[in-house]
């Protein structure tokens, strides 16, 4: 699958305008909080991941700024248009969302289905549109299919091309892989990456942590409250110190007295044996110090490499520090 | 934004495009009506000369009520499938992410349940007139031919058919599971046939004025069903489930 995606480019109303602002948006069904003070900016040809654990509030954030739910309060503009029922039609002709399950009407063929949605957007160029768009996701030659026939992996490529039908300023795709194989998952994910090129705004929830961490611009973690928001790598730097991760070949006799003794380490913690973690503050030269001292000690060094934190380490410590905070 | 009618269309052209593919419906639509025009046939071919007036009249009401069943019928079980069904099958919330409207999507799917129940029964009723016109004894067949039978028979079609509409996508708002809608969809569309059935079995004396102004009373209440349901539309209940 080669994922070049043929759709417009995502129109900013105003190049100063962020393509969705939110302002401590809250739902609560009943005594029921979905998500609470939700405040955030995603700017246009952005790739915004929005992840946290299953009844986070994802979803019903995306319905909200989709204007299927009416939020309890707080505010929003979604593509430059404020966020009220009146304003729902006029909101929905410019967005996009691809919810969870690609909903096809199985009985119609790929092509029905998607001039169906071509005139829900009163598209004038209907024809060349859905070309266009199941080009973008390999399916032109499936056109003619009825949907019923389709592998899960194609359904879920053809909600996208669905979604893209309407060039839209933003596009919402609710968990797009979620459920798929890890071959249908890859081709979807190229599919994105390919949005991504062509700077289409995309607000993406997932809780893969590895899908956010590969296709989003920054992304924010969302446990009932938004937990953090930032670009992966500066959540790593502000959640996590940086180190280095040593390993020799055997355990050393006395590790206190080769680290202890470089001011480049700040602390040492021995992890397995012959596998230490090095608090320091820059990798880059701490690593040629701690090399030497280890050499000068006659240690056969098996790899000296700074610790990479995941983006599902930033997830982990947060959300379990979240639910900690909850606990009565 | 504006009411449009082609997503109105959308909706109507991406129905009927599903019934045709829908082996339920294509025996809802082929079946019911068969039974519907066997029943009436075999209630005036088998009366005898000797027949009394009265007896006559009530077994003209008879075949005559069992044809505008079909308009009561097919509707309310199409309509009553229409949003539960698609709720059902996950494709509600793609089209609700639309811009279509709330009426759009209302009339679209009325007009899905109505453009093939008002084909089947005017065409069933035209192969009942048709038989009885050359098999039954000619003073049934006069009788059946009589213009308030007839009008009341055109006229009252579309009528009933849309009281069965409203009220079964009413139900279907409401209703998640659909062979529960469908079930309280047939009992509510009933209500209208008891009007027809008293005019068709002469309780009510069936005369032009009278079949009109009921006509009439039963638009006006097919109009107030439509603003009824249109209101009780609501795209977070049928998201979400509850509100």
């Amino acid at each position: 699958m080669t994922g070049t995606v043929e759709t417009g480019l995502a129109r900013p109303s105003s190049a100063d305008t962020p393509a969705l602002v939110v302002e401590h948006l809250t739902k609560r069904f009943g005594d029921r909080v979905a998500f609470e003070d939700v405040s955030f900016e995603v700017g246009y040809g952005e790739v915004f991941g929005f992840l946290g654990p299953n009844g986070a509030g994802k979803t019903t954030t995306v319905r909200a700024l989709g204007t299927l739910i009416a939020p309890t309060s707080g505010g929003a503009a979604v593509a430059g248009i404020p966020l009220s029922p009146d304003n729902g039609p006029a909101i929905r002709q410019r967005i996009s969302i691809m919810p969870e399950s690609p909903g096809l009407y199985l009985r119609l063929t790929v092509a029905e289905n998607l001039e169906c949605f071509a005139k829900l957007y009163e598209l004038s160029d209907a024809r060349t549109r859905i070309e266009r768009a199941l080009r973008s996701v390999n399916l032109a030659d499936r056109a003619n299919d009825l949907c019923r026939a389709l592998s899960k992996g194609l359904r879920q490529r053809v909600a996208l091309a669905r979604a893209l039908l309407s060039d839209p300023a933003v596009l919402f795709l609710d968990e797009p892989t979620s459920g798929l194989d890890p071959v249908a998952t890859r081709e979807v994910h190229d599919l994105i990456m390919a949005l991504k090129d062509r700077g289409v705004t995309i607000f993406l929830t997932t809780h893969r942590l590895e899908e956010a961490e590969r296709l989003c611009h920054r992304v924010a973690i969302l446990n009932t409250t938004l937990l953090l928001i930032g670009r992966p790598d500066e959540l790593r730097e502000e959640l996590f110190t940086r180190s280095l991760e040593v390993r020799t070949r055997a355990s050393l006799d006395d590790p206190g007295r080769v680290f202890g003794g470089l001011a480049v380490v700040e602390r040492w913690e021995r992890k397995l044996s012959g596998s230490y973690e090095l608090t320091v503050a820059d990798p880059d030269t701490a690593a040629p110090a701690v090399a030497r001292a280890l050499v000068s000690e006659g240690v056969d060094i098996l790899s000296i490499a700074e610790a990479r934190h995941s983006l599902e380490d930033v997830y982990l410590e947060l959300v379990d520090e979240d639910v900690e905070a909850k606990k009565p | 934004m504006s009411f449009s009618w082609t997503r109105v269309g959308a909706i109507l052209q991406k129905e009927l495009r599903d019934y045709r593919r829908n082996r339920f419906v294509i025996y809802t639509m082929s079946f019911l009506p068969l039974i519907f025009i066997a029943a009436p046939m075999i209630q005036l071919f088998t009366i005898k000369v000797s027949i009394t007036s009265a007896k006559l009249d009530s077994r003209i009401g008879i075949s005559l009520l069992y044809m505008l069943i079909i308009p009561v019928i097919i509707p309310s079980v199409l309509s009553a499938y229409s949003v539960a069904g698609e709720r059902e099958q996950g494709t509600l919330e793609p089209v609700l992410t639309t811009p279509i409207h709330s009426d759009e999507f209302l009339i679209g799917k009325a007009l899905a349940a109505l453009l093939p129940t008002l084909a089947v029964a005017y065409v069933i009723f035209g192969i009942f007139l048709g038989a009885v016109g050359l098999f039954a004894h000619p003073a049934v067949a006069s009788s059946i031919f009589e213009r308030n039978h007839l009008l009341v028979q055109l006229l009252f079609t579309p009528l009933v058919a849309g009281w069965s509409i409203w009220a079964g996508i009413a139900i279907s708002t409401r209703v998640s599971d659909v062979r529960a809608a469908q079930q309280l969809a047939v009992i509510a569309s009933l209500p209208p046939v008891v009007i027809v059935a008293l005019m068709n079995f002469n309780v009510i004396t069936p005369s032009l004025g009278l079949a009109l102004g009921l006509a009439g009373a039963l638009l006006l209440i097919d109009g107030m069903a439509w603003r009824f349901v249109a209101a009780m539309f609501d795209r977070e209940r049928l998201v979400t489930g509850r509100r």
